[in-house]
């Protein structure tokens, strides 16, 4: 057996993503760095005047509530994901793969034919206050679309199947002799989720909220539909800067940092799943 | 020059993405819909240019490969007058020799003295209208008759309006209300039409720049900020819908036609323009996506029934003259994102 990898086989794939990924990422950040015209376009000046906006307590508010609606998105993603996940892995081996397909099935179908369907159900003259209505309720609902709350669930619903599979992988790998022997030296059901299926399957966790929250807190679709635009979260403003302010240098200066947070984010989970591994397999 | 260097080769990148085109076809560039569907086809066969349709979903999306490009690979733009302006500004359109397009004469007077362009040295109006409310009439008290009806609604209409979404049109409802012109950069004035915008945000249901007519079919909203012709598209499903300009005023906006200075088949650029100008088929535009077009002769063969069932297709071009046109506004466009940025993150 040869030890020799062959790393040639990867050339069409980098090269693939440098012509495609690499390159045009480089362009926009390069262009954040430049003024923007009078009349829009690019003038190629240097200024670091775009990336000192981006920290305009103005548009850090922005940031900051991006990530938390990430943040709460992923973290309810996480608790019913991991669930979801743990009743699949428990489940008969045999009905494991329909469960999983039926976890995906909404993911088949059209991201926008999905979020619109939330609008269908949500809003003043739509299904859920139809169903209300028919069941005797004649008050006034609360405001249910067009708010944040319509955008968490918007994004929880939408990314939950990554989490499913994510926490799957781990789960349904985990050897029921592990937790039996915790068992058998007497540790409650608790206690060996807690102290061991659970540390096991934190990589798995990492993922799944790396995931929801780095697709989430770019995500400008959402806001737009199911917000209503009553609120930017950071991707519509990247968007009105390319789209409509015609400012393309600080709409690059704003993807600079949206892409930093994200690598930084990637980083971090890989790190954290290769550490959970490399434990493991000391132990 | 190190940066100049680097700039180039963005500029050099952008531009490659950007030209698509091949030089022996007529390129047009227009929104999807806002001509006739053969108007192309149409074109060619009578005229015996090959001609090519490109789709563009914004005035943004066009300039940004204009400029990029330098106008190279298109022949005529279909763009708002503010960027009609710019395309002019930056010496990327071309300077109209009158005599090549005949059926100029079918313009009325006044479209060819808007404020942008006075006697269409680089743009030609394709279509113009106002910018007011529309309104539910069997569900509104009242006819509304000032903006202040939708930036400060009744207690019965709060959460059931909506705004467009767009910088230039959201500020200038309040900047109308207010008294100010569409096009202040003015801080103080900025300021309070800044302050006003975040207190109606409390009473609104949503921004929206492309579904408000629908959400009025449906009821979900009462009373909308909205494009005269996009009104229509409510009216004509819900006879109730009705459309009014409040009396503070409207903007005008115009959509013209402007070819490109590096067009490498201008002769055949002044003829699609000239094309288009017969009442036939500019006509088309009036009759199917219920926008105004200056065109004297099309627009006086529109019927009255259809006057009677849209009555904004017959605001006079006198009227329309008397608003404001919203003009390029240069480097102020940052202060008015910010400012539309400031509105949004307000709670």
């Amino acid at each position: 057996m040869t030890d020799r990898k062959p790393l040639y086989l990867m050339t069409p794939a980098l090269a693939w993503l440098t012509a495609f990924m690499v390159v045009p990422c480089l362009l926009i950040l390069a262009l954040g760095f430049f003024r923007r015209g009078i009349y829009g376009g690019i003038e190629y000046t240097f200024t670091l005047e775009n990336v000192a906006l981006v920290f305009d307590p103005l548009y850090a508010s922005i940031f900051l509530k991006s990530a938390a609606i990430a943040g709460l998105s992923a973290l309810i993603a996480v608790v019913i994901g991991y669930t979801a996940a743990f009743a699949i892995a428990a489940a008969p081996t045999r009905r494991q793969p329909t469960l999983l397909f039926f976890a995906v099935l909404p993911f088949w179908s059209n991201y926008l034919v999905r979020t619109y369907a939330w609008i269908v159900m949500l809003n003043r003259e739509g299904l859920v206050a139809g169903i209300a209505a028919w069941l005797g309720y004649d008050g006034e609902l609360p405001k249910m679309l067009y708010t944040e709350t319509a955008v968490v669930i918007g994004l929880v619903y939408n990314y939950l199947p990554f989490v499913i599979l994510a926490c799957y992988a781990p789960l349904s790998r985990l050897n029921p002799e592990i937790a039996e022997a915790s068992r058998d030296l007497g540790a409650s059901a608790w206690t060996t989720f807690r102290r061991v299926i659970l540390p096991m399957t934190v990589p798995g966790i990492a993922t799944g909220f790396v995931f929801v929250f780095v697709l989430s807190i770019g995500n400008f679709v959402t806001p737009a539909l199911l917000g209503g635009g009553n609120f930017q979260m950071i991707g519509n403003l990247v968007y009105a800067q390319f789209l409509t302010a015609n400012d393309w240098p600080f709409g690059a200066a704003l993807s600079m940092f949206l892409i930093a947070i994200m690598m930084g984010l990637l980083t971090l989970q890989t790190f954290a799943t290769e550490r959970a591994s490399g434990a493991r397999r000391e132990d | 020059m190190q940066f100049k260097i680097c700039g180039a080769a963005i500029g050099a990148s952008l531009a490659l993405g950007a030209g698509m085109a091949s030089a022996d076809k007529l390129v047009v560039s227009n929104w999807d819909g806002y001509m006739a569907p053969d108007a192309i086809s149409a074109f060619s066969e009578a005229s015996g240019n090959e001609a090519e349709l490109v789709l563009h979903g914004t005035n943004e999306e066009i300039m940004g490969k204009l400029i990029a490009s330098k106008g190279k690979g298109y022949d005529v733009v279909f763009v708002s007058s503010p960027f009609a302006e710019v395309l002019h500004n930056l010496g990327l359109a071309e300077e109209l020799d009158h005599d090549k397009i005949p059926n100029l004469s079918n313009l009325y007077t006044e479209a060819t003295q808007l404020k942008h362009d006075e006697g269409n040295v680089f743009s030609v109006p394709y279509a113009w209208g106002t910018t007011g409310l529309c309104y539910r009439s069997d569900l509104v008290e009242g006819t509304p008759d000032s903006w202040m009806d939708l930036l400060q609604p009744s207690e019965d209409l709060a959460g059931k309006t909506t705004m467009l979404a767009t910088d230039r049109w959201l500020l200038g409802a309040a900047m109308l209300a207010k008294g100010y012109s569409v096009n202040t950069t003015d801080d103080a004035e900025l300021a309070e039409v800044r302050d006003q915008l975040i207190a109606t945000k409390k009473t609104l249901l949503a921004y929206d720049d492309t579904t408000f007519y629908a959400k009025l079919v449906s009821g979900e909203a009462e009373m909308v900020h909205a494009w005269d012709g996009w009104c229509n598209y409510g009216i004509a499903e819900n006879a109730d819908i009705k459309y009014t300009i409040p009396k503070e005023g409207s903007d005008l906006w115009v959509d013209t036609m402007v070819i490109l200075k590096n067009s490498e088949n201008k002769d055949a650029a002044y003829d699609f323009v000239n094309f288009i100008l017969d009442p036939k088929n500019h006509g088309w535009a009036a009759e199917n996506i219920l926008y105004k077009v200056p065109n004297k002769p099309a627009m006086e063969a529109l019927s009255e029934d259809f006057i009677a069932q849209f009555p904004n297709m017959g605001i006079s071009p006198e009227q329309l003259m008397s608003y404001e046109q919203l003009r390029d506004v240069g480097q102020a466009q940052r202060a008015y994102s910010r400012i539309v940025s400031e509105i949004k993150a307000a709670n």
